[in-house]
């Protein structure tokens, strides 16, 4: 090693002054970017399962659910977009788990900058994670015949919607992702409530034809809300009822979890 | 001027473990301190409360001459810890990560763009720099994050256990680059395991044991304390060791010890010149030595002269059985 070079880079800095709360978030984001440059598998993992999903249910059942394959795409894929969108939630808790385990969070609580910033500039990253996974998913549809009535605008309108309820459960997994031991925790203790919450919904079959006590848990569950949400901005039809619903699910379980996700991080550990 | 560290009875609780019990720290400015002490002994715990990164249960202390606790933020913008376990993201190269850290320290992209170049030179790392830190060795991501921990040069960097699982080679060159840091007029405050290095890098260290300081003073100082340096003797033929024991404790004194491998038995000289008085004596028993050699002590020897027990593994876990090797 050049111990001359080695003096030479230590006696040359001074303090900058520390980053604004949107640079250093945005530097935060960046480095999400930067993960799912190199760690593409983040996003294919989690997300083939709905892929697969799509085309199991289509070719298997899709005749037998709506008269033809073709008609089933159209009633599925707006469904399919909510689900490996909110399955995907998951790799945020997952994120900062490791993050803790490894150190970082300890190299940045050190650094001087505002602290959510890291929470903050994950959810920036999560943007782009959950638009490629509803791209890919939107892509494959229109692989199989989907051709949404509202055409772009309302694909787009359907995955703000579901970014919104997807950003408000990025926290739920961040506060699990702070609390549970290893990444393998956050991943089980997540799917055992998003399987139930997307499968017992909307998404794959009309409720119309299940027992009434199941039907009545399917009404309340805000994916149910969400998927009629994302099928009327893309078919035509909107409820707007069930966009009220699934803005107030959202906010409330955001009022609830952020600010716990936020003391959870300050707090030591 | 305040000194770099002022700790007074520090204490950490984690349950029913006291991680740090009564600890009393005094750094001087410019210095490389060492805190030295086996496993479990509350050298991290001590880290990371004077680097902001833990309540204080108990004691006060002043990093630079501001409280860790209540100007938390001042110490922060001071003060660089690179921990025991790099704190590196192994999915990014290693060009990305300190282009990361520039950033959220405050530098412009371009900045932070010179400044990574730089660091990579120095720190030897510009041909991997556009590698996945995955596929980095142990040694160089002990570089990577020290020079992590350089982006903007502190006036007090903590290092904890800086070598420990590194090849002699990746050691050296950690050695060297504490140096430069020193040489620069910053303060380095290091743990370690091993009282060679404590040695050969620092001006002053402290002994830790379960959490408190159990001897303080500059290196030499302290060796000489323990006794100096240690003889260290294999004999021939094992039935020989009491014997051989025997004459060692009437010519070192009482600081004999059987090793673990039958044949060996090490003693603290406590002047360097009854050495050859000792081996000519062994000669004269008709102790037959298949080899011998003079030492530092090791920890375990300055730890059993201080407290008359060996360094074992101090960690606990909460419900008190010692922590399984990591
Ligand atoms: N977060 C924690 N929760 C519970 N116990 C802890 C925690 N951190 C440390 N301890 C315990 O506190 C004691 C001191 O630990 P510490 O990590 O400070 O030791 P150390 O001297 O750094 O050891 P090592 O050489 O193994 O790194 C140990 O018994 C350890 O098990
Ligand atoms: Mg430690």
């Amino acid at each position: 090693m050049e111990s001359e070079s080695l003096k030479g880079v230590l006696a040359t800095t001074t303090r900058p002054p520390a980053p604004s709360r949107l640079s250093a978030s945005l530097t935060m984001g960046w480095r999400a970017m930067l993960k799912i440059k190199h760690v593409p598998f983040q996003l294919f993992d989690v997300t083939v399962f709905p892929l697969m999903m799509t085309l199991l249910f289509t070719f298997l059942f899709g005749g037998a659910l709506a008269g033809s394959t073709r008609e089933y795409v159209q009633f599925l894929i707006p469904g399919i977009l909510v689900q490996a969108i909110l399955l995907i939630t998951v790799y945020t808790g997952i994120g900062i788990n490791t993050d803790i385990k490894k150190g970082l969070f300890d190299r940045f609580r050190s650094l001087p900058i505002w602290q959510p910033a890291p929470l903050v500039g994950a959810l920036l990253g999560d943007v782009a994670r959950y638009s490629i996974a509803g791209l890919m998913v939107v892509g494959l549809g229109f692989f199989l015949g989907f051709r949404p009535g509202a055409g772009v605008g309302g694909v787009l309108l359907a995955l703000v919607l579901v970014l919104i309820l997807a950003f408000a459960l990025s926290w739920v997994w961040m506060v699990v992702g702070m609390m549970v031991e290893n990444p393998e925790s956050v991943m089980t203790s997540s799917f055992l409530v998003l399987f139930p919450l997307t499968f017992v919904s909307n998404i794959f079959v009309d409720p119309a034809t299940m027992p009434a006590w199941l039907q009545s848990v399917v009404a309340v569950n805000p994916v149910t809300h969400l998927t009629s949400a994302s099928r009327g901005f893309m078919h035509g039809g909107l409820q707007w009822v069930d966009v009220g619903l699934v803005l107030l699910a959202s906010a409330l379980i955001t009022a609830v979890f952020a600010p716990l996700a936020l003391r959870m991080y300050r707090r030591e550990r | 001027m305040t000194p770099a560290i002022e700790a007074r009875s520090l204490v950490k609780v984690f349950g029913a473990t006291r991680a740090v019990d009564g600890l009393d720290l005094h750094v001087p400015r410019g210095s490389v301190y060492g805190l030295l002490g086996p496993n479990g002994a509350g050298k991290t715990t001590t880290i990371r409360m004077l680097a902001t990164l833990l309540n204080l249960d108990g004691g006060s202390a002043r990093v630079l001459g501001h409280d860790v606790v209540r100007e938390a933020a001042a110490v922060r913008s001071r003060v660089s810890l690179t921990g025991q376990f790099a704190s590196i993201d192994e999915d990014l190269t290693g060009r990305e990560n300190l282009v990361l850290v520039a950033r959220l320290l405050g530098l412009g992209w371009r900045g932070a763009r010179e400044r990574t170049d730089e660091l990579l030179a120095a720190f030897d790392l510009s041909e991997a720099a556009g590698r996945r830190v995955r596929t980095f060795s142990g040694g160089m991501k002990r570089r990577m994050d020290i020079a992590a921990s350089l982006v903007v040069t502190p006036e007090l960097l903590f290092l904890d256990e800086p070598t420990t699982g590194l090849d002699p080679r990746s050691r050296s060159q950690v050695w060297d680059i504490v140096r430069a840091i020193a040489a620069q007029g910053a303060t380095v405050l290091l743990t370690t395991q091993y009282l060679d290095e404590a040695d050969r890098l620092a001006d002053r260290l402290a002994v830790i044991d379960h959490g408190r300081v159990i001897a303080e003073g500059r290196s030499r100082e302290l060796k000489r304390s323990v006794g100096g340096s240690t003889l260290h003797i294999r004999i021939q033929d094992p039935e020989e060791r009491p014997r051989a024991e025997a004459v060692l404790r009437r010519v070192l004194g009482p600081e004999v010890q059987n090793g673990a491998d039958e044949d060996h038995l090490s003693a603290i000289v406590p002047d360097d010149a009854r050495v050859a008085a000792a081996l000519s004596e062994l000669a004269g028993a008709g102790v037959r030595l298949a080899e011998f050699s003079m030492g530092q002590p090791t920890l375990d020897e300055v730890f059993f002269a201080l407290t008359g027990r060996p360094a074992e593994d101090q960690s606990r876990t909460p419900d008190g059985e010692a922590e399984e090797e990591k």
